[in-house]
């Protein structure tokens, strides 16, 4: 009975290897790897998030960034400006350059014409800086001189920009602003999460392992809370906190705690009955030690299918605020902002809707296949 | 059960009151007051408005005047649509979202139910599947995006239905708005009764009555009762949310109902709005729990109460 | 079918198979592949006679009746051919198999908790069958439902047929579902362990009203069992299965007499055997019990009022010395679990309770904590009591945290391995999980987290219970190997006679919270007074006298 062991004891436990089990996490694992919904909604998932991390450096537009001259532009893959789009440009900064553009050629990346003025007077060659001024053209060079100065050989490079999923009401790049929603709606949906879970599982396996008057009351407080209209509590967390959402969200997720709390107790008070807590007890194991080791690992599977459904959830949340118009504030936003935006122009521009509701809908459903995957590999009684 | 029913609905009181008295102070906490509009009001006429709603007694007044008046079923008059009462609102615009509410609710239950029942007894097969993924559908799109699709589709495009609108309650102007409510329902419904009736037909009763050799119609009727216990208890905070009208559905449909208030009392801060708000939805949720735990002791013999 | 007259019995022609069964396999997809349940199984059921089919756990015995019947998860198929009567039921529909099933077989199972439907009345239940397949109407499939009720020996029947399955108690359930089964007069009914969730003393009634009804049906019986002692009682003929095969087919006196198959001399001779010498008579007691008295609360919620009261142990005294066992017999629901809980002060009890001349009557929770390290307790259920996340020897040493929170990892681990070794599990599997093991196996992982605290007194309820034969035996000779070798003292919690003979000094015999006999072994074997007590032996040495030696 050493208090401390020797170097003789350590390596005879060492000598005793013993082989790593299977935990039934790790069997859980395997079953979520056969699931193929699941496992197909983990990829796409993973695919989204990022898309939403990375995608905004890769696009090349400013998720606030504003293209006068593509409003409303729809989703393609060609690039802007458009064969049809460039001759007018050219036509209306001749005009301010009092000239007259002709013989536009496009080689692609510059474009080559000859401005004649329309005045007597030679063309001022520094009023080219209105080509880079329209955002369409780069830095316009004069390549040559005619009659003396009124004609003048102009190469200008073309800015060219792809929307492929078109550009907003505002003209900025919807691609880039849909990712960028991503972060926020993913983030909220982590963040007010983790919250809720963190209070719910505390305030549940207490309540649960306590029992009597301690969970009676603590229950109590669950169901008056219940009982009071839950958008209530949202809007008026908008009206106290402003438009933070950070804050707004972990007061959302400190309010969406309660089914989490009602679970985890439900899971505790059948976990207190079963004979590993008894036999803790009878070890004379701290009430801490028994929450610590044995109910709360025991609850974890539950509540990681519940986290996984809540997140959609949140992220719901969010939109339903945003269509509300208590959001994201501009230029920030988040899906359930570009969904609103989307739907009141859904007539003329469906892209609006059609993309950013494509993202929302496929994370939650991936969310909702991975949750539904989760319960089946947490509680195998289907086999 | 007669005892139980009352001393439910005494237990309530306390409920409603701790409600009650959270929901007034935190709303009154709130930042800004009913006068404050973009432009600001003189002083004087600042003071007067304030003496009329007696916001210039203390807090603690206030809230005894509310309670006083409570107490003879006066809900105060809005401050935000300054010609009406609380209960002069309620009145026109309940029976429209309760309308509403009970149709796509009863819609639901009927669809849900049975494409639960389908699915459940076709078990990993196409119908399943194809269940399944209607459910997940209807359960992830918002409601804000499914309304103008309908709307586009059979308002705009097909000119079925008119695209928005109450028009006195007309059948046409409620077919959308019922459809709009009833989708995500639908898809929980679908789905919790599907995982219900799963669990149940692997159930020791079930095998008895098949080991008996008992046609599907007499299994259908013992598992439905077993599995409709989950649904209905989910079905009495859905009722309570529906019943008291969707914000999103009455705003994009353009219907008179009470789903507005809430954000527009909250926002314009309308304190007897928000009260009124708040009261009724909390009466709708305890009494549909009643009803839930009644309908529960019906179907299920074991659960006594006392 | 047409419903028969309940009493006359069936002309049925001797020697004919009701029932045959060739080449059954059974399969089952699982995740980790697939399973094969059962392998190639061929028997005949002959009318009127009873089969038995023994086999321990996982020999697939169920799941063969389970394929007849055509109620295999959903997960199974099953091969082969199923015969009734010279008509093939493999493979059929369900509408097809129902013109067999509650017509021509009936089948009851070992749950009877669980298996009527808790929301409908025992009347409409049994009422059932009878609309379907004997075209009565409402009114006289209730007559009938009454009149099966009263064969099957439900008190008051008239009253039962209104009453819900939870308003039963279990062997009464189990007789409804006897009732209903045999409704429509059945050529076979399947019986799969009906009495191993019953008390002993209501599995013997079950089994003489299961005789009784078959005197006067003449159906056969399939019983699927694995308890020696009803085969020999009620068997003509036994079929012994191991991991899906038919290992041995006899007669049942045949078999028992002169088994072929190791396996089943090994099944026979699995009674638990051997005596325990009793400690010396000047043995220092170790734990004093006087008067102990548990009684529950039954509150009724929030606004309280009306509580009533449960007395689940009433006025208990017991003295156990070093190296002593006292055996705690009873049924369920006699308070011997409480009491045994009682002595360790997990639930609040009146009396006095002394270990090692400490009196534990006045120690709090935290004042406890040493004194449990030398108190200890090994419970009946070897899947619930080790926490299913946890290593095997997180689970041993977590006792170590508590009361030796001071020594290292490595020596954690030293002592994890020697415990094991100590029950004789490898060491190596300490990094491996409960679920890994067999319900043997982990009942030797239990016993090992309370052997690493070196107590003085366990208290094992009922330890052996939830194992098969065999492995009860070997976890018997390990815990009198670990008494003799550690001086320790037990109170060995039991409704199992024939176990607790084995193990125990003394018997303490408990019926409603009281103990209602008391002796030493030999004297309680010898001449019981009690009724109570009788019926318990008589219930634990069904096979006594048929097993080769006890």
């Amino acid at each position: 009975m050493s208090e401390v062991s020797t170097p003789d004891t350590l390596l005879e436990a060492a000598s005793v290897a013993s082989p790593k089990g299977r935990s039934l996490w790790a069997d859980a694992r395997g079953r979520l790897a056969r699931n193929r919904a699941a496992v197909a909604s983990i990829v796409v998932l993973c695919c989204i998030a990022v898309a939403c991390l990375v995608g905004p450096y890769l696009t090349g537009h400013g998720y606030d960034q504003v293209y006068q001259n593509y409003v409303r532009v729809p989703a393609s893959f060609a690039s802007y400006p458009t064969a049809e789009q460039l001759p007018p440009a050219v036509d209306r900064i001749a005009s301010r350059i009092r000239a007259k553009a002709e013989g536009l050629t496009d080689t692609g990346p510059t474009l080559r014409l000859t401005l004649t003025s329309t005045t007597t007077r030679p063309i001022d060659e520094r009023l080219l800086v209105y080509f880079e001024r329209s955002n369409l053209f780069g830095r316009a060079v004069a390549t040559g001189k005619e009659d003396e100065g009124r004609r003048l050989l102009v190469e200008a490079p073309v800015n060219r920009h792809h929307f492929w999923f078109g550009t907003d009401s505002n003209g900025r790049d919807l691609l880039t602003r849909t990712l960028i929603a991503g972060r926020v709606s993913l983030a909220i949906g982590v963040l007010a999460t983790t919250v809720a879970i963190l209070i719910g599982v505390l305030w549940g396996s207490t309540a649960g392992y306590l029992g009597g008057r301690v969970d009676l009351v603590m229950m109590r407080v669950v169901d008056v809370l219940y009982s009071l209209p839950f958008i209530f509590f949202v809007i008026l967390l908008v009206v106290f906190f402003g438009r933070n959402f950070v804050l707004m969200f972990i007061a959302v997720g400190a309010v969406e705690w309660l089914d989490m709390a009602r679970i985890v107790r439900g899971q505790t008070l059948s976990i207190k009955r079963q004979e590993y807590v008894q036999a803790a007890e009878a070890m004379g194991v701290s009430t801490r030690g028994i929450l610590t080791r044995h109910v709360i690992p025991n609850t974890l599977g539950p509540v990681v299918v519940y986290m996984t459904l809540l997140v959609p959830k949140v992220i719901l949340l969010e939109s339903f605020l945003s269509f509300l118009g208590l959001g994201v504030q501009e230029p920030m936003t988040s899906w359930g902002v570009l969904i609103s935006e989307g739907a009141k122009s859904i007539q003329g521009s469906a892209w609006m809707l059609v993309w950013p509701s494509v993202f929302l809908t496929g994370t939650l459903f991936c969310l909702n296949f991975i949750g539904d995957g989760l319960r089946d590999a947490l509680d195998p009684k289907d086999r | 059960m007669g005892f139980y029913v009352v001393k439910r609905l005494l237990s309530a009181i306390p409920t409603l009151f701790i409600i009650v008295t959270i929901s007034f102070f935190l709303i009154r906490l709130a930042p800004g007051g009913p006068f404050d509009l973009e432009r600001p009001l003189e002083a004087k006429v600042m003071e007067n408005l304030r003496k009329i709603y007696q916001l210039d007694k203390p807090l603690y007044e206030q809230y005894w005047l509310y309670l006083s008046a409570l107490m003879r079923g006066d809900f105060g008059p809005s401050f935000f649509f300054r010609d009406f009462t609380i209960r002069e609102l309620f009145a026109n615009g309940l029976p429209i979202s309760m309308r509403l509410g009970f149709s796509a609710l009863l819609l639901a239950l009927v669809v849900g139910g049975t494409l639960g029942v389908v699915a459940a007894f076709r078990q990993n097969q196409a119908a399943d599947y194809a269940v399944i993924g209607l459910a997940t559908f209807g359960i992830t799109v918002p409601t804000f995006v499914i309304a103008p699709v309908l709307q586009i589709v059979f308002g705009l495009t097909l000119a079925w239905l008119p695209v928005g609108g109450w028009n006195d309650g007309a059948l046409r102007n409620t077919v959308l708005p019922i459809l709009t409510l009833a989708l995500p329902q639908i898809a929980v419904i679908a789905r919790m009764m599907r995982a219900a009736m799963i669990e149940v037909l692997r159930s020791n009763p079930i095998r008895t009555l098949r080991a008996n050799g008992l046609p599907l119609s007499v299994i259908v009727r013992h598992a439905l009762r077993g599995a409709a216990l989950p649904v209905v208890s989910y079905l009495g905070p859905a009722a309570a949310a529906l019943l008291t009208g969707s914000v999103v559905v009455e705003t994009i449909f353009g219907i008179p109902g009470v789903g507005r208030y809430f954000v527009d009392g909250a926002l314009n801060r309308d304190y007897t709005l928000v009260m009124g708000t708040v009261i009724m939805i909390a009466v709708f949720v305890m009494a549909f729990n009643l009803l839930v735990d009644i309908v529960y002791a019906l179907i299920d013999p074991r659960v006594r109460y006392e | 079918m047409a419903a028969a007259d309940l009493n006359a019995p069936a002309p049925q022609p001797a020697g004919v198979p009701v029932l045959a069964i060739r080449d059954l396999d059974v399969r089952f997809r699982t995740g980790d592949g697939e399973l094969r349940a059962v392998k190639g199984v061929s028997f005949d059921v002959a009318a009127g006679e009873t089969l038995a089919i023994v086999g321990e756990s996982g020999s697939g015995k169920s799941q063969t009746m389970m394929a007849v019947m055509g109620l295999l998860a959903a997960n199974g198929a099953a091969t082969g051919s199923v015969t009734v009567g010279g008509e093939e039921i493999l493979g059929l529909s369900p509408r097809q198999l129902n013109r067999f099933r509650g017509r021509r077989l009936g089948m009851i199972f070992q749950e009877p908790m669980t298996s009527l439907d808790p929301l409908y009345r025992i009347g409409d239940q049994l009422a059932e069958p009878l609309l379907a397949h004997a075209g009565m109407s409402r009114k006289e499939a209730r007559a009938r439902a009454l009149e099966l009720l009263t064969l099957v020996g439900i008190p008051r029947p008239a009253e039962r047929l209104d009453s819900y399955p939870h308003e039963l108690s279990g062997g009464q359930r189990q007789r409804v579902m006897i009732a209903m089964a045999l409704a429509n007069r059945p050529e076979v009914l399947i019986a799969d362990e009906p009495t191993t969730a019953l008390d002993v003393t209501i599995q013997a009634q079950v089994l003489d009203l299961l005789a009784d009804l078959k005197r006067r049906f003449g159906m056969a019986i399939v019983f699927i069992t694995h308890d020696l002692g009803i085969v020999r009682r009620i068997a003509d003929r036994v079929v012994v299965m191991k991991s899906g095969q038919i290992v041995e087919t006899g007669r049942t006196e045949e078999v028992f007499a002169a088994p072929r198959e190791a396996y089943t001399r090994m099944l026979l001779a699995a009674e638990p055997t051997g005596r325990k010498e009793p400690p010396p008579a000047d043995a220092p007691p170790v734990v004093e019990a006087r008067d102990v008295r548990v009684s529950f609360n039954l509150r009724k919620g929030w606004f309280g009022g009306g509580d009533r009261e449960l007395v689940a142990v009433d006025g208990v005294d017991l003295l156990l010395r070093r190296g002593g066992t006292i055996g705690i017999v009873g049924e369920s629901g006699s308070g011997k679990s409480t009491l045994g809980r009682a002595v360790l002060r997990l639930v609040p009890s009146s009396g006095t309770v002394r270990f090692e001349d400490r009196d534990l009557t006045s120690l709090d929770r935290s004042a406890m904590r040493p004194v449990r390290r030398r108190m200890q307790l090994v419970f009946q259920d070897p899947f619930g009591s080790l926490s299913p996340r946890m290593t095997v020897g997180e689970i041993i040493t977590e006792g170590l945290l508590v009361h030796e929170p001071a020594i290292t990892r490595a020596e954690r681990n030293r002592r994890a391995a020697q415990a094991l070794e100590e029950v004789s599990l490898d060491p190596a599997s300490r990094n491996r999980f409960p679920h890994e093991f067999s319900g043997g196996q982990r009942q030797r992982i239990a016993i090992a987290r309370t052997m690493i605290l070196k107590p003085a007194v366990v208290v094992l309820d009922e330890p052996t219970s939830a194992l098969d034969r065999s492995v009860q035996k070997e976890i018997v000779e390990l815990l009198r190997d670990l008494q003799r070798r550690h001086g320790l003292s037990y109170l060995f919690i039991s409704h199992d006679l024939a176990v607790v003979r084995a193990i125990a000094d003394e018997i303490i015999v408990m019926k409603s919270g009281k103990v209602v006999e008391r002796g030493t072994v030999d004297g309680i074997f010898r001449d019981a007074h009690e009724p109570y007590t009788q019926a318990l032996i008589a219930a634990a040495f069904l096979s006594k006298e048929a097993g080769p030696a006890a």
